[in-house]
């Protein structure tokens, strides 16, 4: 068992890492992409749109002095 | 043996799937590697100091018991390098895998990733020394940068996007998240020296 949680830790840290929101945002940017690419509108722009959004404020939020989110790991 | 066996099922699945998948994962990892990158670069986490963590994981790996097992005749150190190689080869494995199913041929594929590899390995020993001066934040700073940009096209096209100029957007991407990971750093490095001259 402890293996079995070592193993989905390990990949869960690989992928998932500091910020589980910017995974999130990553597959949420994905559904729209595919969303607008089922009409007639452009959808190269959403993944784009969404990492000049969502680093910044994944950044803001892991710099910000209150709440000692701060990491300096 | 691992590319025999994924080899086919790969080229199986379909193309779009697949680019969707790679470029979500890739995009992910890219995204956290060059968050790290910039909080590092803005001073907000401390550099590693790589020559330290290797003397010191040199030092434990020579300070463990050597112990046998079965045909194993260094546990330790057959586990360590095992898991170096399962890594990174099954990196190589996949992205070989992408490219070749892209081009519709797996063995052209592998012949460039061993081909890589030996290059790589040359340029390992004979570059050594001017490369063990870059610093890690810079090259992680670099990766985080390509692995966003190649997520980003992967994943778009995946999802059924398709990009102004096809394969010349790439170029595009990779100066665009470069800029914004650049100029997000030195508003980070202006805000953190704000702080520590006017702490609230």
């Amino acid at each position: 068992m402890a293996r079995v949680r070592g193993f989905l830790a390990f990949w869960y840290d690989f992928i998932i890492g500091d910020d589980w929101r910017v995974a999130v945002a990553v597959v949420v940017g994905l559904a729209v992409t595919y969303a607008l690419s089922r009409t007639a509108a452009p959808a190269w722009w959403v993944l784009p749109v969404a990492i000049g959004v969502f680093l910044p404020v994944s950044l803001w939020r892991a710099t910000r002095p209150r709440g000692g989110s701060r990491t300096n790991r | 043996m691992v590319v025999a066996i994924l080899g086919p099922a790969v080229t199986a699945l379909p193309l779009r799937t697949l680019r969707l998948v790679v470029g979500g994962l890739l995009l992910i990892f890219g995204l956290q590697w060059l968050r790290k990158a910039i909080l590092r670069a803005s001073g907000y986490k401390a550099l590693h100091d790589e020559g330290q963590i290797f003397r010191d994981e040199l030092a434990a790996a020579e300070a463990s018991a050597s112990e046998r097992r079965g045909m194993v005749e260094d546990w330790y150190g057959f586990t360590l390098s095992f898991k170096g190689v399962v890594l990174e080869g099954l990196e190589v494995v996949f992205i070989a895998l992408t490219f070749g199913s892209n081009q519709h041929n797996i063995p052209l594929a592998a012949l460039a990733a061993v081909t890589a590899i030996v290059v790589v390995a040359l340029a390992g020993v004979l570059v050594r020394a001017p490369l063990s001066r870059v610093p890690e934040n810079t090259m992680k700073f670099v990766v985080g940068v390509m692995l966003t940009a190649f997520g980003t096209f992967w994943g778009a096209e995946g999802a059924g996007a398709h990009w102004p100029g096809s394969d010349a957007a790439i170029p595009a991407l990779v100066a665009a998240i470069a800029i914004l990971a650049l100029s997000t750093s030195a508003l980070l490095r202006r805000n953190l020296r704000l702080e520590t001259v006017s702490p609230s």
